[in-house]
């Protein structure tokens, strides 16, 4: 099982600023091939101040955490045993090319389901402008662990 | 974008235009790895994947929802997307076909916004919903 001390947890924020080649490569991999991701004048064109990153690119600004697996390691889970359950995305400005954002994320809640064979994390990251603390985007993600104790005994 | 829609033509039931794509591949699979961040071996290592019980690789979650992301904004530019989230209800298996809808579930003013809900799913080739997710676009 999953110790529910951890509700509450808050873990160390970093800062990371988003990067064109970045955005480039995540396009390639879904398949957006709208020019404003692509081209800075296409994206000028289009009344953005710098290429915008895509909806769903917040999770590749999260995911740059110098600290990455941070929630694994403090749920003792392996990487092998997690699914995503949700995620959720709330946008409060835009987010451009050259931005840099600071991620503070914290675990929300822990429960279980069928008796322990499904535990559930759930965790928020708010999103700031780096310089004037301004908040850009909120996270929400629900994490799935498949029967972490069948694990532990293997 | 010229064409985006008005709030006044927008109906409760309007369904947006379906996006439908190729099957994913590994190489899809590795690419995603990289751009996104996420480097969980489970979606690119099948040596891996077979020991956490699963038969193959399967497509990162989040994957599938940027083809709900690609769905709104095809239809409004990015800057007017308020929320978007998802259920993640099915495994996306290599060679999975996915048609990605949506259609207005609702219309609403909120902070002198014009409000949109929309319901977004993503679909697999045999009619399983593998996201059942919601979006809220700002119209003018």
């Amino acid at each position: 099982m999953l110790d529910k001390k951890h509700i509450g947890h808050t873990f160390k924020p970093f800062t990371t600023t988003v990067e064109a080649g970045k955005i480039r490569l995540f396009c390639k991999a879904i398949g957006e091939e709208n020019p404003i991701y692509h081209d800075e004048a296409a994206a000028k064109a289009a009344g953005y101040r710098a290429i915008p990153a895509p909806v769903t690119f917040l999770t590749a600004i999260t995911n740059d955490d110098p600290d990455k697996g941070g929630l694994l390691r403090l749920l003792g889970v392996d990487i092998g045993l997690i699914l995503h359950g949700e995620q959720h995305y709330e946008y409060l400005a835009p987010v451009h090319v050259g931005d840099r954002i600071t991620c503070q994320a914290r675990v929300v809640d822990i429960y279980d389901k069928k008796g322990g064979a499904l535990w559930f994390v759930v965790s928020e990251v708010d999103l700031k402008e780096a310089g004037s603390g301004k908040p850009v985007a909120k996270a929400r993600s629900v994490t799935v662990v498949r029967n972490p104790d069948a694990a532990k005994k293997a | 974008m010229a064409n985006a829609p008005k709030f006044a033509d927008v109906k409760v039931g309007d369904e947006l235009p379906p996006l439908k794509l190729p099957p994913v591949t590994r190489h899809q699979l590795a690419l995603y790895c990289g751009g996104s961040g996420d480097h969980n071996p489970i979606h690119v290592d099948i040596d891996f994947a077979k020991k956490f019980g699963f038969k193959d690789v399967f497509a990162h979650g989040m994957l599938s929802m940027a083809f709900l992301g690609r769905l709104a904004t095809s239809w409004v530019p990015q800057a007017q997307v308020r929320k978007l989230g998802t259920r993640f209800t099915a495994i996306t298996w290599v060679g999975d076909q996915i048609t990605v809808s949506g259609k207005v579930t609702g219309k609403r003013e909120e902070n002198g916004e014009k409000l949109v809900d929309l319901e977004v799913k993503c679909t697999n080739q045999n009619g399983q919903n593998t996201l059942e997710g919601s979006a809220t676009v700002a119209l003018a």
